[in-house]
């Protein structure tokens, strides 16, 4: 059996390596057929995740790690991989939302075919998911850099699609811009551990030949959080989130949102649980906490006033970094109070919220991409009525929105709950500061899902109910079969994991026992398999889902059927909805903007919005308006107080410097010869 | 296992039969009170009748969303209510969800309910539902944060060990200042959920003020005695929540048929008063502004994490 696995691991692996290989080079060659090298490129994707998704799960299972080396002739740099539990769990979710979006890729890559070249874009599309798989693998300080940035380059290249448009260009540069903003922070926290351990290895900075100074574990801790964080998109370092997204094409959104942000939140558990190691300062636990409170609360907030469909599930992926962030960060706080099996709970909350989101937030950006593909625009104000028209495309929405809302029994309700859970059972820890905080943050936990629920209901609402609002709307036909399976898969994946927990704990316990050495799964898998219960020997709560599902599935029936018993066959009839006397036109519907106007007016300290109305009367009389123009913004509250400072003072920084900058070739020249001469006079 | 089962369908029954008894006494007070007789007794159960058999009038821009809710909002609500101790305090299916799914369970009927509101096109809906939206937000923390509150004491989220704990006094150093204050603010969110004076007005069909009424408007016949009868179980599962966490004296802590039959009778009291007093409070207290209603329901918020607090100090 053990022979097995590592066999399955160590095959698994070349098989990945080597098929998205291919995926990569292979569709050039096919150059005269797009069509042909649609199918190729997304088929050895398709492989590929099939083989990772071996991978993982060998991986999980396997009982020792598996490390594979080659050496290389730079120095400081070895090709090291290493197959341990939490990296496995990653491969797993990169591989699972990579064979569902490569699936829907080939139908919705489609329209591309004409405009731009399929093998570029394929092939980049493979490298990006063999960069993140590559990622999560790396056991190298320098390895890792170096795939962390093909990652990043190529989803810009990506990112960059339709570069024929200034938006999208304007999106890419943001992005490119912040995310070596990232990079910079993380090759800091590498060559301090290089600086103290005297590798790159992650072997050494695991095991460091000395301890590391409290003050450099510190600086180690602050700048991977920045450099990781802004990959994952927390407040305030999310800016690009909302840009980069909604313009790239929407399966590479989907795995952007859906799992590139994810390979930041592996940086982070690597680095704090399992570089650092276990002993923290109770602050760094609360800081994680309390930053991810605050991304899930604003983030959702932030999605609540988006009428762009793919903008608004972008904020919607830095509420959910954050509710990750919760779970990991009260796991944290737990493991410096000497609690491992909360430490344990606590992580593995936070680990099951990131499979959870990766398969929901692929399934939402892959609808959303099938409603741009329909109607060939992002604006929710312009859909409508759609279920009529998509009914595949909306049943699988449904079910990404009511998992994202944390709705029983889906999946999302489930790692929101032990989040809950493992926030409430603060109460084990001696600090009153920490009693207190924690159930707070369990309360703004509570209003990020409440209001999540209300940003899906506007979200399905306006896009799919009621009345088309435009022709676009009108038009819209359902998306191509290929798509639908993409969709559908990662909607089974999505009830797969809310209906057994039982089976995805154990796999998690894996992953989180090797970081606080104790396992919690026979704890928390009670009742004969079939309910959670992480009170971990006090018994303080317990949730089943597969029984919730049961009971939904019995009662919606006998409600059917005693309703039948009670009133006999159900008589329909069928008339338009009453319109105050005069016809019903899409122009009367509520609108998202309206839909959200209570909830902008009752907090507008945080939205600092700006309403402009021009009313234009009669000549005639006052009473009567001939034309009105209404105007409403909400502040950009980071970009506008910390980002263009910044920017600001770059620029007259930039100013300062072009003084050097003449243009004439005669003094370029001239700079060179002096630099020259003064290096020979240095080394003299 | 027939006998979990046996009681799980009881309570099920109990709570269908007695939630309309409760909307009905509300009516009642409030009639008294505006020296009116009011309908008789039966009536809720007369209406839902008349409504099963009648017609269902259903909107062409509607889609399957708009047939399915009732169901949906129906069943979840029921599922919730089977969570929640009423005559006996370990209930069979304790393990299957504890009051934080509870919420949820609620939540995913209100949210089903928002999505009907918009399905038939008509502003009405959108208005309604865009107002429970803000409503249910401001909510549902305090409401998480109050029982959690009584948890704390307890040791547990899960209702049916609070409550049995508490009905045995077992191990239990009774708080009263946090717990005052946790179900102030759980009544305060009741009045909200359920759609009650001063948040909402279950009598009304004015326009500019209807929040749950608005969200209903198109149902009609069948599906509406659904939504009517599902909105009864959520008020009796709060007023449940309220007189069985905070007193449950008099329930049933074994399995005994006669035991059981007394905790019925002692929860029909303890529900009923509850119900006079809301009555009496719709009668008395005007309907707040839609943007005063945050303030309101803000204080719940602020009382319920005032418990949490005073339960760690008073505690030391």
């Amino acid at each position: 059996m053990f022979f097995d696995l590592s066999w399955i691991v160590h095959w698994g692996l070349l098989t990945v390596v080597g098929l998205l290989g291919i995926g990569i080079f292979l569709p050039s060659v096919f150059y005269r057929n797009a069509h042909v090298q649609n199918f190729v490129a997304h088929g050895a994707a398709m492989a590929g995740s099939v083989a990772g998704i071996a991978l993982g799960i060998a991986g999980l299972l396997a009982p020792t790690a598996a490390t594979f080396s080659v050496s290389s002739n730079l120095p400081l740099l070895t090709f090291q991989i290493r197959v341990d539990p939490l990296s496995s769990f990653f491969v797993l979710i990169i591989s699972l939302s990579g064979l569902a979006v490569s699936q829907f890729a080939v139908g919705y890559v489609r329209e591309f075919e004409a405009r731009y070249s399929i093998g570029t874009m394929g092939g980049l599309y493979n490298a990006f998911l063999l960069s993140m798989i590559l990622v999560v693998l790396a056991d190298n300080g320098f390895f890792f850099l170096i795939v962390w940035e093909i990652m990043s380059l190529v989803s810009y290249f990506l990112v960059v699609t339709e570069h024929e448009k200034a938006e999208t260009r304007y999106a890419g540069f943001f992005y490119l811009i912040m995310t070596h903003v990232g990079t910079a922070f993380i090759i800091v926290a590498w060559l301090v551990f290089y600086q103290q351990a005297g590798s790159f290895s992650f072997e050494i900075f695991r095991h460091p030949p000395a301890p590391i100074p409290e003050g450099f574990r510190t600086l180690i801790f602050a700048t991977a959080l920045i450099g990781f964080g802004t990959k994952a998109g927390i407040i305030p370092l999310h800016v690009w989130l909302p840009y980069a997204h909604p313009a790239a094409p929407s399966h590479i959104s989907a795995l952007m949102s859906g799992v590139m942000i994810k390979t930041a939140i592996y940086g982070l558990v690597r680095v704090y649980f399992d570089f650092l190691g276990g002993a923290f300062p109770w602050w760094w636990g609360f800081l994680i906490l309390t930053i991810g409170a605050v991304s899930a609360l604003l983030g959702v907030m932030y999605a609540l006033m988006e009428h762009d469909l793919k903008s608004l599930l972008a904020y919607h992926s830095v509420e959910n970094i954050g509710i990750i962030l919760m779970g990991i960060g009260a796991g944290m706080i737990f493991q410096s109070y000497g609690l491992p099996h909360l430490a344990a709970l606590g992580l593995l909350a936070g680990l099951y919220h990131t499979i959870n989101h990766a398969m929901f937030k692929g399934l939402l950006f892959m609808g959303a991409g099938s409603l741009v593909h329909a109607t060939h625009t992002r604006d929710m104000e312009e859909y409508g009525g759609l279920i009529r028209k998509m009914p595949w495309t909306a049943a699988f929405f449904l079910i990404g929105a009511v998992s994202i809302s944390a709705l029983p029994p889906s999946n999302g309700f489930v790692s929101e709950w032990l989040t809950f859970q493992s926030l409430f059972l603060s109460f084990q820890i001696p600090d009153l500061l920490l009693k207190i905080i924690l159930p707070i943050s369990a309360a703004m936990l509570a209003l990020t899902g409440v209001l999540a629920m209300a940003c899906f209901a506007k979200a399905f609402g306006i896009s799919f109910l009621a009345m088309p609002r435009s022709a676009h709307a009108r038009e819209a036909k359902e998306v191509p079969l290929t798509m639908r399976i993409g969709m559908g898969l990662l909607a089974g994946f999505c009830l797969a994991l809310g209906f057994a927990p039982m089976v995805v704990v154990p796999l998690l316990d894996r992953v989180t026992a090797g970081f606080t050495g104790v396992t919690i799964a026979e704890k928390i898998v009670a009742g004969g398999g079939f309910a959670l219960a992480p009170g971990l020997g006090i018994g303080f709560a317990s949730i089943s889902t597969p029984v919730l599902a049961v009971l939904l599935a019995i009662l919606i029936p006998a409600a059917l059927l005693a309703s039948a018993a009670l009133g006999g066959r159900l008589r329909k009839r069928y008339t338009k909805t009453w319109g105050c006397g005069i016809n019903l036109k899409p122009r009367m519907e509520y609108t998202a903007t309206g839909f959200t106007q209570p909830i902008k007016q009752v907090f507008d300290m945080i939205y600092r919005p700006t309403v402009k109305l021009e009313t234009e009367m009669l000549e005639e009389s006052r009473y009567f308006a001939k034309r009105m123009r209404f105007e409403t913004h909400i502040e950009p509250v980071f970009q506008k107080y910390l980002y263009d400072p910044v920017v600001k003072v770059l620029q007259k920084l930039a100013d300062r410097v072009r003084v050097i900058q003449s243009g004439s070739l005669h003094v370029y020249l001239a700079y060179i010869f002096v630099t020259l001469l003064v290096l020979l006079l240095w080394v003299r | 296992m027939i006998e979990s089962v046996l009681i799980t369908v009881v309570q099920m029954i109990v709570a269908l039969l007695a939630s309309p008894f409760i909307v009905g006494l509300i009516r009642k007070v409030k009639a008294h009170l505006q020296c009116r007789q009011g309908p008789g007794w039966l009536q809720p159960y007369y209406d839902l009748a008349k409504l099963f058999r009648k017609d269902v009038v259903v909107s062409t821009h509607t889609s399957w969303i708009f047939t399915a809710t009732p169901y949906i909002l129906f069943s979840s609500t029921l599922t919730a209510v089977l969570l929640v101790p009423i005559f006996l305090s370990k209930v069979p299916l304790n393990f299957a969800g504890d009051i934080i799914t509870v919420v949820y369970l609620l939540a995913l009927g209100t949210f089903f309910l928002m999505l009907a509101g918009l399905d038939a096109g008509s502003a009405f809906g959108g208005m309604g539902s865009s107002r429970e939206a803000i409503v249910a937000s401001l909510t549902e923390p305090a409401m998480i944060l109050s029982i959690f509150a009584v948890g704390l004491t307890a040791g547990s989220t899960n209702l049916s060990t609070i409550v049995h704990k508490t009905a045995l006094l077992q191990g239990i150093v009774t708080d009263p200042p946090p717990h005052l204050m946790a179900l102030a603010a759980l009544f305060i969110v009741t009045l909200a959920e359920t759609g009650r004076v001063p948040v909402d007005n279950p009598a009304t069909h004015l326009e500019l003020t209807m929040i749950h009424e608005a969200m209903i408007l198109e149902y009609s016949g069948r599906y509406l005695a659904l939504i009517e009868w599902a909105s009864a179980l959520k008020l009796l599962l709060f007023l449940t929540l309220i007189s069985n966490v905070f007193a449950p004296w008099g329930i049933a802590t074994e399995r005994t048929p006669v035991w059981m039959a007394f905790g019925v009778a002692v929860w029909l009291v303890k529900v009923s008063g509850l119900a006079v007093l809301i009555g009496l409070i719709e009668s008395m207290f005007a309907k707040l502004r839609l943007f005063r209603v945050t303030d309101f329901l803000g204080l719940a918020f602020i009382l319920s994490l005032l418990a949490i607090i005073f339960f760690y100090i008073l505690r030391g």
